[in-house]
């Protein structure tokens, strides 16, 4: 893990977020470091995109406090944010008919003045990150034809575009193939490890999260019961108390991490 | 859907750029009396200086009555248009034009209650609170129909469809109840109701021209976030762009662009709704280049049908009755080409 100090990117003291009289997060108290990937996992309807709102700011806590770069949340400008923070949501969609090229150009929107144009190396790095998503050949293509895959790769290339520390994926691989999960994964990864990028990721899948992150936390039922360092947090006790699901975790040679195999509970 | 090029574009917008003046001396040719092209232009010029030998009459006829009601076509044209391509961005929403979410109803209603007020006695300087009312209708509307919708948040089609239906339904009510109270005046309101721009006078211009260009120039300076908005709500807010005072500055703008051509024209429907949607189809969906095309087309639109039912047609049809009779089956065709292509089209 690239430590970088003991500096804390956000901390979350006493975070509460509702509708109604219904708690959707509560009690959540979290530090989050640069430099590394943070695995968000959890049963359905646990919170983990609530807490990923919270955590890029498109909604505030109804209690409690979260600070970035030691500043209040709330004081981040949204332009401030998006120069250092970028989103992939779950299913993006692109309203009308614009090109994947023109899509991906969004990326760089928060670092131009109003009037301003893309300059040369917005270009190149446009090119570098739909290269790096093998999505060049659909540049001119218009992104309400493409595959759910396909899109996703453009969405991804879009935040990087943004040329965030920060990157914040909900589910983002959740309907891509194998082959592009792990190709994007690991892009992402190379960049982590060359302490370039934090990652925050919601995921569903724990053998995922095994080979993608270093830290993981687990929400049930809108509460933060563990966080911890991924090799301790892949533990059948963990799973079973969060899941509700019997797993045995082994070290798996082939892919070099914990890999983890499930069966209902009798 | 093909992806035009820059130079695709750049032609069209020459085009219109072009065909716009010229629709403009044609238009004033036409009419009751025939004056020849070159006569118009010299009319325009005997405004400004002294001493042409031009018939009176003729200067009367293209300058005090033809031309304001051609400028008003223009501009009430292209300020419906960008509105409608302003409505259709922000909302996310192909559907989305000052009409079909009601907000046209609404500032008819206001500006026919100035009419009514005036029957129970209290006389309001009309030039002034017709368009006042007719924007306080149009914003009291806009927020009726986005507080059905769900509020600030996931403002889906159908929601924002059945809101901008529902409200408008309770305002032609509303409107049948001032037509009822105006009585003897109610021929004012079916004005404001059936859209005309029979009454335009230069001062109606005067308020036209700076509310319509500095709208679009409001539009214009947000267009980089108007396309960022297709991607989403969550999403443009983390590419940096602050949606909630997005929408409030264009939502509103926009709201006055369309009560003052409420005020001055009455409601048309249509045009906000078809220019986009068809320019959109020929040079794709880049809000920058996509305001100023439909400014221009939308004027050129309403300019040829305010034409056709001023000087062609052998009675004078109310110009929002012709739009919609031209315009719905348009937007039929439209509609049932993009199911057949899969919802591309848009």
């Amino acid at each position: 893990m690239a430590a970088t100090g003991s500096d804390i990117l956000w901390q979350l003291d006493g975070v509460r977020f509702g509708y109604a009289d219904k708690p959707v997060l509560q009690g959540v108290d979290l530090a989050l470091e640069p430099g590394c990937c943070h695995g968000v996992l959890g049963p359905n309807g646990s919170g983990k995109t609530t807490l990923l709102d919270l955590l890029c700011g498109l909604i505030a806590p109804d209690a409690g406090a979260i600070t970035f770069a030691g500043k209040p949340l709330s004081r981040w400008s949204r332009r401030r944010l998006a120069m250092r923070l970028a989103l992939v949501p779950q299913d993006f969609s692109v309203r009308f008919g614009f090109s994947v090229r023109e899509v991906v150009e969004m990326g760089r929107h928060p670092h131009l003045p109003r009037f301003g144009h893309l300059e040369q190396e917005d270009h190149q790095l446009v090119d570098e990150v739909m290269e790096e998503l093998d999505i060049v050949a659909l540049g001119n293509r218009s992104v309400t034809q493409l595959s759910g895959g396909e899109k996703q790769r453009v969405a991804v290339a879009r935040a990087l575009a943004q040329n965030p520390e920060v990157l914040v994926l909900d589910e983002a691989t959740s309907s891509l193939d194998i082959y592009h999960s792990l190709a994007i994964l690991e892009a992402i990864r190379s960049r982590v490890r060359s302490g370039r990028l934090t990652v925050v990721a919601a995921l569903h899948d724990l053998n995922l999260a095994g080979f993608f992150c270093d830290k993981l936390l687990f929400l049930r039922k809108g509460k933060l019961l563990y966080h911890g360092r991924v090799d301790d947090m892949l533990d059948a006790t963990i799973i079973h108390d969060i899941y509700g699901v019997e797993a045995r975790v082994h070290q798996d040679a082939f892919s070099g991490c914990n890999q983890v195999s499930f069966r209902l509970s009798r | 859907m093909h992806r035009p090029g820059r130079s695709w574009t750049t032609g069209i917008f020459l085009l219109l750029l072009l065909l716009l003046p010229c629709a403009m001396v044609v238009s004033a040719t036409m009419g009751f009396m025939e004056v020849p092209a070159i006569d118009v232009l010299h009319a325009v010029l005997a405004r400004f200086s002294q001493g042409t030998a031009i018939d009176p009459v003729v200067v009367a006829v293209v300058t005090d009555v033809r031309l304001p009601r051609i400028a008003a076509a223009v501009l009430v044209g292209g300020a419906l248009a960008v509105c409608g391509t302003v409505f259709q961005a922000i909302l996310l929403n192909p559907l989305a034009d000052p009409y079909t979410l009601g907000i046209s109803s609404g500032a008819a209603f206001g500006a026919s209650l100035v009419i009514v007020l005036q029957l129970f006695g209290l006389v309001l300087p009309v030039s002034f609170s017709v368009p006042v009312f007719a924007f306080a209708g149009s914003v009291a509307t806009l927020f009726a129909v986005l507080g059905l919708a769900g509020g600030d948040r996931r403002l889906s089609s159908t929601n924002l469809i059945l809101s901008g239906v529902i409200v408008a339904a309770i305002l032609s009510a509303a409107i049948g109840l001032l037509k009822f109270l105006a009585d003897e005046q109610v021929g004012i309101i079916i004005f404001w109701l059936m859209g005309s721009l029979a009454g335009v006078s230069w001062a109606d211009i005067a308020l036209l021209v700076p509310v319509t260009f500095m709208g679009l120039l409001v539009c214009l300076v947000f267009g980089r976030e108007l396309n960022i908005m297709a991607t989403g709500e969550r999403e443009a807010a983390t590419l940096g762009v602050n949606t909630v005072r997005l929408r409030w500055i264009l939502l509103v703008t926009c709201s006055l662009m369309s009560a003052l051509c409420v005020a001055v024209s009455g409601i048309i429907g249509f045009v906000g709704l078809i220019v986009p949607h068809f320019l959109r189809y020929l040079v794709g969906p880049e809000n920058r280049w996509l305001l100023v095309l439909s400014f221009l087309g939308g004027g050129l639109l309403l300019l040829f049908a305010d034409t056709l039912t001023r000087a062609v047609l052998p009675a004078e049809v109310p110009i929002g009755v012709l739009t919609a009779l031209l315009g719905g089956p348009v937007f039929c065709v439209i509609f049932t080409r993009r199911q057949r292509d899969g919802g591309n089209g848009f």
